[in-house]
């Protein structure tokens, strides 16, 4: 485990600063009852109990209290998870290494405890320490840990220790500390200012990637979570640019045929790309070798081919087409080739986005003047609609499979979009906090 | 389309001021309207004639770029023109209404502007007067959110500019 989150942190400027160790904390239990099986769909939240991390010293007391308070945030936001009341608490937890009094959280029902520290080393780091308790089997759940980072990334240590907790009690990795970009909306709708932006995924730290001089549509992240592929008006016509997040420089993704360029999506080792190029109308999809430079036109017709998607291996690409005379989901080899139609049901489908975990394809369906988010598996079987409304569109994926985030529109001339996001249960549906209208979310990989 | 010919003629007898010479063409929105009731005396070699009294703009069904007869009527009308005028150019934006997603509006609408294209070179406009824009659903027109206003967003705007081709 130390091993593992080690190699997290190595990456990004942040790790420079932020280092992390396990806790020798003693006892510890493989895995004891404290279980949610997400699979089964979770109708009842698991109650937990959050108290106020320990401030080591007095001036760490506000960032205790933020640091908790996004905690508590990350876990009910999931649905997964109940908070009990700080009201409701009987035992208060004065130290952070005293013993838990686990008759005072059995009392009040809490399945899970979560205590911390926040302090201050001697060189202005900030340490982040947190246990998980298994309360009615008076165990920890797993080791204690601590992180050390500079004191402005505190939220993305909160998120870690989130993260780290929907771990060990799911089994499955999380999903908070990680980033959205979006396109920032302002103006009437027949006049939309347009920026491409940044955000932490729960809505903190905004930050703006372009002005909005130019139309910026569908950001797409990197692999490795450190560029954006997007498609912009800059040059007159519609093409594709590849930012770079730390800088914040953009280029043209390279020199590409066609008259407009769109729909780009990497590859998932990052060394490739597929994409659309239209031309005279028509519109095909193609990939680029980002090392070689070498292009391959994957698919040749007249009708519409876009919006393709890698499978996780790389193998497959899956992508939307009009030639059965309206958009139809499809599989093809990455190489190109014969493709299969995966979309069965009545209605129109598009948007296919392939799950990082492999196993459903995310996408929008348009039938009788509305729009769903739906899942459906590789083959198309077990097709599942998790949302309906005007205009819901283009899912993209928690790095862990579980959660989408999509762009909600309203109607009428005051519409205005949104970004929300479900369980591919279809529970949870949430509104996803921005600064303003927003529309074609990207949801990062974890960050390193 | 043809009543909005006379009518604007018939404005153009009751000799109301022209309006004065105009930035050419106008980007996405299209500030102007081929359909609407302005009117007056226009040089017919002028943009302003073009935009108004022959029409900028064709509309297209849902989810089709073929073109109507009444888009066909246009576009003769536009080629004329763009015949009788060499000095101008022209970028065909191509529109879809929001009923559809992103990145398919975005291919849409490049195949209803090469649709108008390949008409006006069918028509003996040379090619290289001649390019394309696709919109998608990014510049409605009207925003309402009923087939009323769909039916004018889904367009291809014929916006002239001067200049030889390239």
């Amino acid at each position: 485990m130390k091993a593992q989150l080690n190699t997290l942190f190595r990456g990004l400027g942040l790790c420079a600063a932020l280092g992390l160790s396990a806790l020798p904390v003693g006892a510890q239990s493989a895995s004891g009852p404290l279980r949610i099986e997400i699979t089964e769909g979770v109708i009842e939240p698991l109650p937990f109990a959050l108290p106020v991390f320990i401030a080591d010293t007095p001036d760490m007391a506000d960032a205790a209290q933020d640091i908790t308070r996004v905690i508590a945030a990350d876990l009910r936001g999931t649905g997964l998870f109940r908070e009990i009341p700080a009201e409701a608490h009987i035992s208060t937890i004065t130290s952070f290494d005293s013993p838990v009094q686990f008759a005072d959280w059995q009392a009040i029902n809490a399945q899970a405890l979560i205590t911390g520290s926040v302090g201050r080393t001697s060189d202005g780091q900030m340490v982040v320490r947190f246990r998980l308790f298994d309360v009615f089997s008076q165990l920890p759940l797993g080791d204690g840990l601590q992180f050390v980072a500079t004191p402005e990334t505190w939220r993305r240590m909160a998120h870690r220790v989130a993260d780290q907790v929907y771990s060990r009690i799911t089994g499955e990795s999380g999903y908070f500390d990680t980033r959205v970009a979006f396109i920032n909306e302002e103006g009437p709708k027949n006049a939309r200012l347009k920026r491409l932006a940044l955000m932490d995924y729960d809505g903190a730290n905004v930050q703006y990637l372009t002005g909005s001089s130019a139309i910026v549509l569908a950001p797409r992240f990197s692999p490795d979570g450190r560029s954006l592929l997007y498609t912009s008006y800059e040059s007159g016509t519609p093409r594709i640019y590849q930012m770079d997040i730390a800088s914040v420089t953009h280029r043209p993704l390279a020199d590409l045929p066609g008259t407009m360029t769109f729909a780009p999506r990497y590859s998932p080792d990052g060394r490739r790309v597929v994409f659309s190029v239209e031309r005279g109308g028509n519109s095909d999809i193609y990939m680029i070798d980002l090392i070689s430079g070498t292009q391959t036109r994957l698919t040749e017709a007249p009708s519409i081919e876009t919006a393709p998607s890698f499978s996780p291996d790389g193998s497959q690409v899956v992508f939307e087409s009009d030639r059965s005379g309206n958009q139809q989901l499809y599989i093809m080899p990455a190489t190109g080739g014969p493709a299969q139609r995966i979309s069965r049901g009545s209605g129109r489908y598009g948007t296919p986005v392939w799950s990082p975990r492999g196993d459903y394809i995310a996408f929008t369906k348009q039938e009788a003047g509305r729009f769903h988010i739906g899942v459906m598996r590789v083959d198309g079987s077990e097709e599942r609609l998790l949302t309906a409304s005007f205009l819901d569109e283009g899912p993209t994926w928690a790095p862990n499979g579980r959660v989408v985030m999509f762009t909600r529109e309203t109607a009428g001339t005051n519409g205005a979009p949104a970004l929300y996001s479900v369980d591919i249960s279809g529970r949870n549906l949430q509104r996803v906090a921005t600064p303003g209208m927003a529309s074609d979310p990207a949801w990062s990989p974890l960050l390193q | 389309m043809k009543l909005l010919v006379k009518s604007s003629l018939m404005v153009a007898m009751l000799g109301l001021a022209a309006c004065s010479q105009a930035g050419l063409g106008g980007s996405g929105a299209g500030g102007m309207n081929g359909a609407g009731a302005m009117g007056g005396n226009f040089d017919p070699a002028s943009p302003e004639y073009f935009n108004q009294t022959i029409g900028d703009r064709v509309f297209y069904a849902v989810d089709q770029s073929t073109l109507s007869a009444e888009a066909v009527a246009t576009l003769d009308q536009q080629a004329n023109w763009l015949l009788n005028n060499p000095s101008y150019t022209a970028i065909i934006e191509g529109h879809a209404d929001e009923q559809g997603t992103r990145e398919y509006n975005l291919a849409l609408g490049a195949r209803r502007a090469a649709s108008a294209q390949e008409y006006l070179i069918s028509r003996g406009v040379a090619p290289n007067r001649l390019s394309t824009i696709s919109y998608g659903k990014e510049r409605p027109i009207e925003i309402c959110s009923n087939e009323a206003c769909y039916s004018r967003n889904r367009r291809a705007v014929t916006v002239i500019a001067a200049g030889a081709g390239v």
